[in-house]
């Protein structure tokens, strides 16, 4: 995969982010995405992300199971090994609906869950490139990418002038690949541990 | 300013003026540390409850079930009580995650991953019961509907008891996959900060390369959104069911259609006193006070009350519908055998009545609700009480059926069913005390989003915005503007 240029700044406090955001993308710099460590809610409208279709993936996995329940027993029950159980009709539709609601929910559930994973491209021993490693600690991490035309130095004093507590220059390979995450630098290989 | 604004009149949920950095160092503190003695005692106590009920299972299996006291009449006796009984508990950590979720109540993100890990564990325990129960447990995978070379013979799907294997694998399954979702940030976490070769590589690969992205994020909020709102159903569905193995069957005791309700009020009643159990513990142990604050405590304690008061109406209904029926033997069932207290299985029945539905009626006091130790105390007592309630309506229906000469003599378990109730405490408590050393006991990156509008230092710097008028907030749109600029040009 290509290595590219990306110029990240790294902000401490999303109050100070919202503007940043806003004045990068006012500024036409392409913002690659950024890092939080958690879901920091009106981000996504900042970035301009469209919202997720994620939810009618889980919809149509749900009708997926409630159909998959209800023709198969459907299916067993009436046609393939009708059982006589005390007289009662062999469409026993009433009966069959705590199978089926249970079925949609599992196939909903699994179905998001494997799609969010496929989607966002995660599993494990899947390694990721990592703007900063505080980025799932207490750091917002913009992350630029640079074209032909981007001037880094410029970009960095301009994210600093709003409010950044730390830019860098990082060339990476912006995709995924396998790999391990102890091959790279130990950034908190001199810390002190306090037995508790 | 943050995006959300919470009234001075609440409590805060985090104590303490912490930044984002101290969240993630005080909740990680406790894996990166050396277990403590307490830790190594405790795990040391597990495994061997474990083991006793590893051997126990040896036995059931090389003996057969007849090692246990059941009989004639009482053919369901401790294993179905400890089913049901464990379920039930297992039913708080979802509640707690899913309900709690969607009806926006923030002091859910102190307790719900450890009543997340909580529910797992119970429902793992208890899938033990049915399963073992099935005597040739190599024959399992008959309960599953697959085309097979006997007929094919398929399961009866009109069955409760199939039911239950949709309802209980499907609970494990989507709670296992809710949990795991959203410890996925906080595994990234631990890794990033992780000080040795093997800490990163392992929970490298635990955080499936989580990277925090704001475009992942957004379809996590969406995927946790669409998880709760399958949850909240699927929580209620589950223990439905379990009480449909008793009230589609025409046994007096059983054949009630207050089931449902009463079962689900009581399975949140014992989930939640096992969650304060487990957090009092876990509080105390890794000192979380400022996360798990005294506020979350009573406000489990309210659920409590509430849902151990409902299950005390459903109690007094079926007694009065003993009557009101004019049936003999739902009379016979209700008044003689539970209700009297010198009937041979009275004192389990007044032992439900006093820990379910007396003794937690304390916690209409503040005082008591605020009270730790009698909060610990209770927690124990509830779930003492609803392992009774199971006990009296599964044996005190049982053991005296239509045919007086097949009534049992007096049913109690032999010691390899004691064995393999104390195995399932084994096996919980060595999975949670695992789980406490080496995950997030509590959600880093849930704690972080709502630390700014309900963390103590941040409540403080907001005291000034209780004066400022509802339009500002309602007029303020999507711009994120700053509350403090839009109150100033108010005036």
């Amino acid at each position: 995969m290509a290595k590219k240029k990306f110029v990240v700044g790294c902000f401490d406090d999303e109050e100070v982010l919202f503007p940043a955001v806003s004045k990068v993308r006012t500024a036409g710099y392409k913002i690659h995405d950024v890092y939080t460590p958690f879901a920091v809610h009106g981000l996504d409208h900042a970035l301009g992300l469209r919202e997720t279709s994620l939810h009618t993936a889980g919809f149509i996995y749900g009708i997926t199971g409630t159909t998959t329940a209800l023709s198969c027993i459907s299916w067993i029950f009436t046609k393939d090994w009708p059982l006589n159980i005390g007289g009662k009709p062999h469409f026993a539709l009433p009966a069959w609906i705590p199978i089926t609601f249970e079925l949609t929910v599992l196939f909903a559930a699994v179905g998001m869950v494997l799609t969010f994973c496929y989607i966002s491209q995660l599993a494990p021993f899947v390694k990721k490139h990592h703007f900063h490693a505080r980025a799932t600690d207490d750091l917002f991490v913009m992350v630029i990418e640079c074209t032909d035309t981007t001037n880094a130095e410029d970009l960095k004093a301009f994210l600093a002038s709003n409010g950044a507590v730390e830019t860098d220059i990082q060339i990476a390979e912006e995709g995924w690949w396998l790999g391990r995450y102890d091959k790279e630098e130990m950034r908190f290989e001199n810390k002190q541990i306090v037995a508790a | 300013m943050h995006l959300k604004y919470e009234s001075q009149l609440r409590e805060p949920l985090v104590y303490g003026d912490k930044n984002y950095h101290q969240v993630t160092e005080d909740i990680v503190r406790p894996i990166e540390a050396k277990p403590t003695k307490l830790w190594y005692v405790g795990f040391y106590i597990a495994v061997c409850l474990l083991m006793f009920g590893v051997y126990s299972i040896y036995r059931d299996v090389t003996y057969g079930i007849g090692q246990w006291n059941l009989n004639k009449t009482v053919g369901w006796g401790w294993d179905i009580t400890n089913f049901v009984w464990w379920v039930g508990i297992g039913h708080a950590g979802t509640l707690i995650s899913a309900i709690l979720l969607l009806f926006r109540q923030g002091w859910r993100t102190g307790v719900n991953r450890a009543a997340e890990a909580m529910t797992i564990f119970a429902v793992m325990c208890a899938g033990q019961f049915p399963i073992w129960h099935m005597g040739r447990v190599w024959m399992a995978f008959f309960v599953l509907p697959y085309p097979n070379t006997r007929g094919p013979l398929w399961v009866n799907f009109n069955s409760p008891l199939l039911w239950d294997v949709f309802a209980i694998s499907t609970y494990f399954t989507v709670s296992l996959l809710f949990w795991y979702s959203g410890l996925l940030p906080d595994f990234a976490t631990v890794r990033d900060r992780a000080f040795t070769k093997l800490r990163k590589r392992l929970y490298g690969v635990a955080a499936f390369g989580w990277t925090g992205s704001t475009k992942h994020w957004q379809r996590h909020e969406s995927l946790s959104l669409v998880l709760a709102g399958l949850s909240t159903p699927l929580v209620l569905s589950v223990h439905t069911i379990v009480s449909f193995d008793f009230a589609t069957s025409v046994i007096p005791g059983w054949h009630t259609t207050i089931f449902p309700p009463y079962f689900v009020a009581g399975a949140i009643f014992s989930g939640f006193a096992m969650v304060q159990t487990l957090m009092l513990m876990i509080r105390k142990i890794f000192s979380m006070e400022d996360y798990i604050t005294v506020g979350h405590i009573e406000a489990m304690n309210k659920v409590i009350v509430l849902t151990g008061s409902i299950v005390g109406v459903a109690y007094l209904t079926e007694l009065f519908m003993g009557w009101y029926s004019q049936n003999k033997y739902e009379g016979y069932t209700f008044w003689y055998s539970r209700a009297n207290l010198f009937s041979p299985y009275g004192w389990s029945y007044w032992g439900m009545m006093a820990c379910n539905v007396l003794s937690p009626q304390i916690f209409w006091f503040r005082k008591m609700r605020r009270n730790l130790f009698v909060t610990f105390f209770m927690s124990i007592i509830v779930n003492i009480g609803m392992w009774f309630e199971r006990f009296v309506i599964i044996v005190t229906s049982l053991y005296r059926d239509y045919l007086p000469s097949s009534w049992s003599v007096y049913y109690s378990p032999t010691i390899w069913e004691i064995g393999f109730y104390a195995g399932t405490f084994g096996l919980f408590f060595t999975c949670f005390f695992l789980f406490a050393k080496y995950f997030p006991v509590i959600a880093i990156a849930e704690i972080k989003y709502v630390l700014k509008t309900t963390g103590e230092g941040y409540k403080d710097k907001m005291g000034h915005l209780e004066h400022v008028p509802v339009e500002v907030f309602t007029h303020s749109g999507h711009g994120h503007t700053t509350v403090e600029n839009d109150a100033a040009s108010h005036g």
